[in-house]
This record gives structure tokens, C-alpha cells and sequence, in this order.
């Protein structure tokens, strides 16, 4: 090549000779997109997510009677919460309205996935989806004062009814998204198939479409039910005096004076968040290779 | 064509029980909030009927004993404090999970999962206890003090609770995956050979970032900024408990209007004011995706 | 078009749009066809010619814009998929992955309302048709691409349709896969003597495995006929472009005599061909030539070979591609087999002569 007009760039190479002196050494290398740091700073985040949740199970094994100072191991608060009425009616209030909610939400989702993901573009579809994830957008406070004002409005007594009835429209976005994005995921020639294998629409649904969405409904219900469960700022404007649920008592509690009672109950809704979260993953984690 | 309007009016009966309800039960309230924000007060909570911008203009101004209207900065300075605030969490998201979106994108696939499950595990958690459980960590005598005292570092308290300091922490740990999400989502789209490209191309690390890596992240990074900011600006259990009532935030002092302040259509107006800050957000990113997407077809 | 025998599907005036207003997409601008019962009847075209929507329409999974579709005379436009007699392989299989090989297999006959005794003999029959007896108890996921391939084409076997339907069932197997199915698939269409409509792109595939082809561009059907009227009868320059390499000349009539036409290209190259309908002497012409049917020589040898010079060659084992470049200025792709002894294959610069033997020339329509 004589090539003369090619311009190399100017870039020095290592001399060889010095290359070789290192030889010896391990090689430390150059890996392309990688930065220092980068481990521990994702480690720091974690200990930054995980270090209240960790503080908050201990201190509800502290003996001490004032809830942030820790003075030995005990059980004695979990023993105590377990046996007080108060906690045990708030959590059967908690219970009845995400059972409601879940049930009613889930119910709502799956029929408004299917009109979206199956019922092609149609003028509204983006409209109907934006309604939908309203919910996520808007404020909860805003939302809890405007449902709070709407509910005076309509002159509805404040109690399980108007909670389930809030708890309903916060969670229907919740159960939307997993079986949404399950029926996306999933192929709609499968559907085809069916109904070429002489399947009625009822059919197609029944024996393929449902049997593969079950996971995503499934997902739904929890995330719903874990929403309504965790939920305290709508709550805290639409409750009745009868029906606090578990979040207002814990609140109530934090606020006259914490005592280690609510570390115990907060620990128990944490685990079973957790639970729940974990058995939700471990059900949406097989999405990319059941379907297809 | 006969079918396609059959198909539409199934996907309309599908849908209608969602929107119904929706619409019914949300949108219907917020109407209705715009509604009280516009009407008097009525001294035992609850709206009076006629119409008044009282509620608005108690914003700015005070009314003094003979009627006359005076400046006031009080709720401006709320409202200053909650963006601020917003903000700060937000920056602070974006500082703290950018890297950890990034980490996570180049892990396998297994990996990825993991851990990103456990980016969003405490996100599901209960918000009132998760904030609550700083309140252990930061208050006088608490996880943090209670140490550093035994070893004698420290003397007296450090004060950390009831601060815009603690309010801060309490926000960005309730919303960082809200940002760590967005971000990862496309920075896994994003093809790795870019990166091998760029360095190829004698792009250093740092130009390799700038060069590569942030801009083709912005969607994600944009999305998540508005995701952290957005709820932020509402936030209610952070102000209220880590900031003792003391550092009040708007989502505090809508909630105090409709409790104990017993003023509806302030508290209303206060909601609007919370909604307009929201939407503007909104708008923002979407004429800012609108025009990447412009960029991307031209 | 379909002399003897029953019409198993007659398209007529078949038009299909997609959208309406501004963005109205036409996939079918118009098609008429017919489809004799038992015939290997294959729809070709590169991608978006509307041949999948065609095969779409007969399954009923869209609704015509215009026209009529019989199936062995009944107009089947108002029926569902689940109500007309002919059943689809899928591109993608799409099994049901949550049913085993025999559910999937067994699904149509258990929707017909057919007794599970008949059920599961139809499955047995219709597995070992396809060689997957011993799979029935798998799953979709625990199965190769070319398993899942046959599994799906027992599944659509199973009810024994009046018609299958095959969207480019091979384009997701291997080469050596795709070449094996070939023949399973033409051998599994003579015994069952179903009528098959298989849709492809690859001009291979339709020409080893039909009776008849249509080959399609633009929603518009090109031309329909036996694989050897397709290859050496091309009508217009899209099928003799589509279907196997051709060199275009433009060349004008200077004489016709008993319907063959004398014509002069451009540097003075003459070749015969026959007249196609509409065309005189003196009129511009496309001929269509392909490039195995002519040979290159060192030398003159005495005959009609016209004078050039190769401008490169490609070897491609079996033979080697030249391009030549005639003294009068066109240019002729020419495939040459190889010799036993390669070395002495001609390369670029050498002076040839390019013989073109009466007959190669084929006037095009357009």
C-alpha cells in the first residue's frame, strides 16, 4: 500500500521492552465499558436500602421500653402486640378491604388488558390507558383529599365501604400492568391457533388464552393486595372511626410515643410484604421462557 | 366493515367497568376538589356555598383585622421548601442510582434479575414503616448516636431529626427505585458494542460516559427524574414524620388543611396548586420524548 | 384455469386494505385464483406482497375489503376461523406451551366436540404421520425447532382438514432441515391428499415442492403456472427477476415470421424470440436470458457465437459466474458448469465467444 495521504492516528504503542518487564506481574488488562468504584458504590446502595429494614427487625427484640434505644434482647413485644384487641381488629379491617379491593381491582384489570392488548388500535386506546395509570400520576394526597371531598359529597358514611371503594381505584393500575404485560409477551398467534383448531372465542379463551395468563393474574392480585395492604395516606382520609386499618394504627401509635410494639407489627407487615413480593417475582420471572 | 366495529364494541364493554370506575371515583373527585377549592370555608370542615378566589389569594396574602390584604411568604416558602426538597431528592436519586442502573446493566442476565428485585424489594414495603424505621436510626439516642456515644465520639446530640436534612434522606430512600428503574431500562437496550465502539474509537472512560453512555441513558434518566420528583413534590409521611411537622411540605399542609386546620377549600387550592407543579413536569417530559423521538426518525 | 377435477378454493377479485383514510396500507390490490383439490399450491413473492395475507384470508383471520372466497364451492367470507375446514401451520408453530404434544395435537378434535377414544386415535395417526409418536408426552419447550415443526404440522393434520394452510413453515429451520422437510412435506401431501397452499419466499422451496405456483408482488398476482412454466416461461421481468438469475437485453423487432421474432439489441446482437402478445416489428423489447442456458468458448469454432471479452469470473465450485462484455457493447452474465479439470476455467481479460442457442431469448410483457 502506498497509500501516503492516510492518516494514522497519533497514538503512542506501549514500547515493547517495558512491556515485557511487566510481564512478570499479573496483568491488570483494560476492560471496555468498566469503571472503578462502581462495585462498591452498588454496594453502598444496597446497605443504604437494606440497613433501615434490618435496624427496624433487631429493635423489635429490644427489652428497652422506648422503641429507639437499645438496651438488650427481648420478646416480650411481640407477645404483647399478638394479644392487643386493637391490632387484631385493625388487621381483620386490613385484611376484608385488600381481600375487596384485590378481588375487584384484579377482576376490572384483566378484562380492560384484554379490550387493550387484544382489541388492536382503536381511537380511545391511549386514552383509555392513560385513565387507567391515572392513578400512578396523580399525588396520593391529592387523591385522598379529592376522594375524601367526593365521599362527603355523594354523603357516604366513612367506614369498609368507602375504603374498599378507594383502595378499588388505586389498585386497579397495579393489576393492569403484570397481566398486561403478560398478554403482550405473549404471541397472539397462539390465539389464532385456537380458534383455526376450531376453538370459539369463549374457547380460545378458556383452554389457551386464560390457562397462559394466569401467572400475570395471579402477579396482579398480589401487587394489588400488597398496595391496599401497605396503603396509609388514602386510608388516613376515607377510613371510619370502626375501621383503621393496620398503617393508621401503626401511624397513630408513632404518634402519641413510639413504643416497641410497633416495631414488632412493622416487622411482621415486612415480612409479609416481603413474602408476597418474592413469591410475585418468582412467578413473573418465568414470563420470557413459558410463553413463546 | 362489520367485524371491525363488532371488535370495538367488545373492547368497549371490556373496558368499561376500569374507566367507569376510574372515572367515577377519581377523576369525578378531582372535579369536584377544583370545585370546593373555589368555594368558602366552613369553620367545622367542609365548604360553604358560593363562589370566592379566597383560597387563592390566601396563597400570597394575609388579611389582616381591617380586611386589608398583606403579603405573606409563608406558603410560597412552602412551596419553595417542597420543591426544593423535590429536587434535592431527585439529584441525590439520580447521584446515587445512576451507577447502580449501570452496574446492574452489565451484569448477566441471572444477576440482573437478582438484583433488581432487590432494588425494587423494599419499594413494596410498607412506606409509613420505611421511613418510620429511620426515625430509629437518626433520632437522639438512635442507631447512629448511640454508638458513636458508647465509644465517646460524641457528646450531647447531633440533632439529626426534624430537619430538611432527614426529610431528604426519607425521600430519596422511599423513591430510589423509582429511579434506578427507568434508567436501567435503557441502559439495558443499549447496545454494549456502542460502548466497545466508542473506546475503539480512543474514547477514555470518561469520554466513553459522556459521550456514550449519558446520552443515550437520557430517556431513562428523564423518566426517572420525573418519577422521584413527581411524588416528592406530594410527599406527605416523609415531611410528617422525619421532619416532625416542623418542616412543612405541601403534601403536609394539604393534609393539615382537611385534619386539624379544618380550612377545605385552602387545602383544595393547595391540591391544584400540587397538580399544576405535576403536569408541568409532565408536560416537560413529554415535549422533551417527543422531540427525541422527532430526533430519532429524522 | 383448473381443467379437471373439483376447485377446492376459488378467490375471486379478492382486495385487501388495511386502515382507512390517509393511512390505508393495500396489502391485496386484486386476486383471482383458483386451487384445484389435492394440489401443492404455493404463494411466492418477497416479503410484503400480500401472500401471508392472502393465506390469512383463507383462514379467516382477516375480513376481506372486496371479492369472494369459495372453499370447494360455499362462499366461507361470513364464517370464523373456527367454523371454516382448513387449518394453518403457523410460521412460528405457535404450539400452546402449556399443553403437552398430544394435547396440542388432540386441541381441534377435543374443540369439535369429538369423543376422546377418536381423539386419541386421530393423535396417534396423525404423530406417527409426522414421526413424533414418541413424543407425545413432551412439552413444546423440551423440543427442538424442526420437532416443534412437525408436532405442529400433526396438530394441524389431526382434524383432517379439507385444506392446510402454510405460512413459511421451513424459514425457521436449519438448511439441512429445510431440505429434509421439503420432501416430507410434498411425500405427506400425496398420502393424506389434502390440498396444500404453503406460502414462501424462497423460490427453491416453491419450485421443488408444487404443482403450481403463483408468484406475487405488490398484491398483485405476476403469474401463475407449473414451477418449470415459472422458470423457463417467465411472463414479465418481476418473475424472471425473482425467480433465478437473468440477463435483461433491450432489443428491437426488426422481423417477425411464424409468430418469432428477429431482434436487434443494441451493438448489434440478434437474437429470436417469440412474439408475446401486443408487440410488432419495430417495437422496444425486454428479453429475458438466463445465464446457464449459453456458453463461453476460446474460439469461434465456426458457429453463430458472438465476440467478447470476460470482464471478471467468480468461481462458486459447481461453476463459475463470468461476465462478458460483447464487442458491441452489452454486458451477459454467463454461468459456466465447472470442468474436471478447474485450472483451466477462463479468467477475466480472456477473449471469448458467447454462443446463444435458439430458443433462450424470451420476449417479457413488459
Amino acid at each position: 500500500m502506498t497509500d501516503a495521504a492516510r492518516t494514522t492516528p497519533d497514538i503512542a504503542l506501549p514500547d515493547a521492552k517495558v512491556a515485557g518487564k511487566a510481564s512478570g506481574q499479573k496483568r491488570k488488562g483494560f476492560e471496555v465499558g468498566s469503571f472503578p468504584g462502581l462495585k462498591t458504590w452498588t454496594w453502598v446502595f444496597f446497605i443504604y436500602l437494606y440497613a433501615p429494614i434490618v435496624v427496624l427487625v433487631v429493635y423489635s427484640f429490644n427489652a428497652n421500653n422506648r422503641a429507639q434505644k437499645w438496651t438488650g434482647f427481648s420478646t416480650s413485644w411481640y407477645a404483647k402486640a399478638f394479644s392487643n384487641d386493637d391490632i387484631q381488629s385493625a388487621t381483620i379491617n386490613t385484611l376484608i378491604v385488600a381481600s375487596a379491593a384485590t378481588v375487584l381491582a384484579t377482576a376490572m384489570a384483566l378484562l380492560a388488558a384484554l379490550a387493550l392488548a387484544r382489541g388492536g388500535r382503536f381511537k380511545g386506546s391511549t386514552a383509555s390507558l392513560g385513565l387507567i395509570s391515572l392513578p400512578l400520576i396523580v399525588p396520593e394526597i391529592a387523591t385522598a383529599v379529592a376522594t375524601l371531598s367526593f365521599f362527603v359529597v355523594i354523603g357516604i358514611q366513612f367506614g369498609l365501604l368507602t375504603l374498599i371503594i378507594a383502595h378499588t381505584v388505586f389498585c386497579i393500575p397495579f393489576a393492569f400492568l403484570p397481566i398486561r404485560a403478560r398478554l403482550e409477551g405473549m404471541d397472539d398467534t397462539l390465539e389464532q391457533a385456537a380458534m383455526d383448531l376450531y376453538a370459539s372465542r369463549w374457547k380460545a379463551f378458556r383452554y389457551v388464552t386464560f390457562p397462559l395468563l394466569l401467572p400475570g393474574i395471579v402477579a396482579g392480585a398480589m401487587l394489588s393486595f400488597i398496595i391496599s395492604v401497605d396503603d396509609f395516606i388514602i386510608s388516613l382520609m376515607v377510613a371510619g372511626a370502626g375501621s383503621t386499618t393496620l398503617p393508621l394504627y401503626i401511624y397513630g401509635m408513632i404518634r402519641v410515643g413510639i413504643s416497641p410494639e410497633v416495631n414488632v407489627i412493622s416487622t411482621v407487615m415486612l415480612l409479609i410484604s416481603l413474602v408476597f413480593i418474592t413469591a410475585y417475582w418468582l412467578l413473573t420471572r418465568g414470563d420470557d421462557h413459558t410463553v413463546h | 366493515m362489520a367485524v371491525g366495529a363488532e371488535q370495538t364494541r367488545r373492547t368497549w364493554w371490556l373496558l368499561s367497568p376500569a374507566l367507569l370506575t376510574v372515572g367515577f371515583f377519581m377523576v369525578l373527585p378531582m372535579v369536584i376538589l377544583l370545585v370546593f377549592s373555589f368555594m368558602e370555608a366552613d369553620p367545622y370542615g367542609g365548604v360553604d356555598p358560593g363562589f370566592t378566589v379566597e383560597a387563592y389569594v390566601q396563597l400570597l396574602f394575609e388579611r389582616d383585622f381591617d380586611d386589608t390584604l398583606a403579603y405573606t411568604g409563608i406558603y410560597l416558602g412552602i412551596i419553595w421548601r417542597s420543591i426544593a426538597l423535590a429536587l434535592v431528592a431527585t439529584v441525590g436519586s439520580l447521584i446515587l442510582g445512576f451507577p447502580v442502573a449501570y452496574y446492574i446493566a452489565r451484569q448477566n442476565t441471572r444477576t440482573q434479575n437478582l438484583l433488581l428485585f432487590l432494588v425494587t424489594l423494599p419499594f413494596w414495603t410498607n412506606l409509613l414503616i420505611r421511613t418510620y424505621a429511620w426515625i430509629l436510626i437518626l433520632s437522639t439516642d438512635g442507631v447512629i448516636e448511640q454508638p458513636l456515644k458508647a465509644i465517646g465520639f460524641l457528646d450531647g446530640t447531633l440533632d439529626m431529626m426534624y430537619s430538611n436534612g432527614a426529610i431528604a434522606i426519607g425521600l430519596i430512600y422511599t423513591y430510589l427505585p423509582l429511579m434506578v428503574l427507568p434508567i436501567y431500562a435503557s441502559m439495558e437496550k443499549l447496545d454494549f458494542r456502542l460502548i466497545e465502539a466508542a473506546s475503539d474509537l480512543y474514547a477514555g472512560r470518561y469520554r466513553v460516559f459522556r459521550e456514550v453512555i449519558v446520552p443515550l441513558s437520557t430517556p431513562g434518566i428523564v423518566a426517572g427524574c420525573i418519577l422521584v420528583f413527581v411524588p416528592s413534590l406530594g410527599a406527605f409521611v416523609a415531611p410528617d414524620l422525619l421532619g416532625g411537622g416542623r418542616k412543612l411540605m405541601l403534601g403536609s399542609l394539604i393534609h393539615l388543611q382537611f385534619a386539624s386546620s379544618r380550612n377545605w377549600p385552602f387545602g383544595a387550592a393547595i391540591a391544584m396548586c400540587l397538580l399544576a407543579i405535576v403536569m408541568i413536569a409532565l408536560m416537560l417530559q413529554a415535549r422533551s420524548s417527543a422531540r427525541r423521538r422527532a430526533m430519532e426518525v429524522a | 384455469m383448473v381443467e379437471d377435477g373439483r376447485t377446492a378454493i376459488d378467490i375471486r377479485n379478492v382486495r385487501k386494505v388495511y386502515g382507512s383514510g390517509g393511512g390505508a396500507v393495500t396489502a391485496i390490490e386484486r386476486a383471482s385464483l383458483d386451487i384445484a383439490d389435492n394440489e401443492f399450491f404455493t404463494l411466492l413473492g418477497p416479503s410484503g406482497c400480500g401472500k401471508t395475507t392472502l393465506l390469512r384470508l383463507i383462514a379467516g383471520f382477516e375480513a376481506t375489503t372486496e371479492g369472494e372466497i369459495f372453499l370447494y364451492g360455499d362462499e366461507i367470507e361470513d364464517l370464523p376461523p373456527f367454523k371454516r375446514p382448513v387449518n394453518t401451520v403457523f410460521q412460528h408453530y405457535s404450539l400452546f406451551p402449556h399443553m403437552t404434544v398430544a394435547e396440542n395435537v388432540g386441541f381441534g378434535l377435543k374443540m369439535l366436540g369429538r369423543p376422546k377414544a377418536e381423539i386419541g386415535e386421530a393423535v396417534e395417526r396423525s404423530l406417527s404421520l409426522v414421526k413424533m409418536s414418541d413424543f407425545a408426552r413432551r412439552k413444546p419447550s423440551q423440543m427442538s425447532g424442526g420437532q416443534q415443526q412437525r408436532v405442529a404440522l400433526a396438530r394441524a393434520l389431526a382434524p383432517n382438514p379439507k385444506v392446510l394452510l402454510l405460512d413459511e413453515p421451513l424459514s425457521a429451520l436449519d438448511l439441512k432441515l429445510r431440505q429434509a422437510m421439503r420432501n416430507e412435506l410434498k411425500t405427506l401431501q400425496r398420502e393424506t391428499g389434502i390440498t396444500f397452499v404453503f406460502v414462501t419466499h424462497d423460490q427453491e422451496e416453491a419450485l421443488t415442492m408444487s404443482d403450481r405456483i403463483a408468484v406475487m408482488s405488490n398484491g398483485l398476482i405476476q403469474q401463475i403456472g407449473s414451477p418449470l412454466d415459472i422458470y423457463e416461461r417467465p411472463l414479465n421481468r418481476f418473475v424472471a427477476d425473482f425467480i433465478g438469475d437473468t440477463n435483461f437485453v433491450e432489443a428491437d423487432i426488426a422481423s417477425v415470421e411464424g409468430g418469432v421474432a428477429t431482434c436487434q439489441s443494441a451493438g448489434g446482437l440478434e437474437m429470436r424470440a417469440a412474439v408475446v402478445d401486443g408487440h410488432g416489428v419495430g417495437d422496444r423489447v425486454t428479453l429475458a436470458l438466463r445465464p446457464e442456458k449459453m456458453s463461453l468458448a476460446a474460439s469461434a469454432n465456426g458457429g453463430a457465437a458472438t465476440p467478447g471479452r470476460i470482464e471478471s469470473a467468480d468461481y462458486l465450485g459447481t461453476s463459475t459466474s463470468y461476465k462478458v462484455m460483447l464487442d458491441g457493447g452489452v454486458t451477459l452474465a454467463v454461468r459456466e458448469q465447472n470442468p474436471v479439470d478447474a485450472s483451466t476455467v477462463l479468467a477475466a481479460g480472456d477473449a471469448v465467444h458467447v454462443s446463444i442457442p435458439v430458443g433462450t431469448a424470451r420476449m417479457l410483457v413488459d
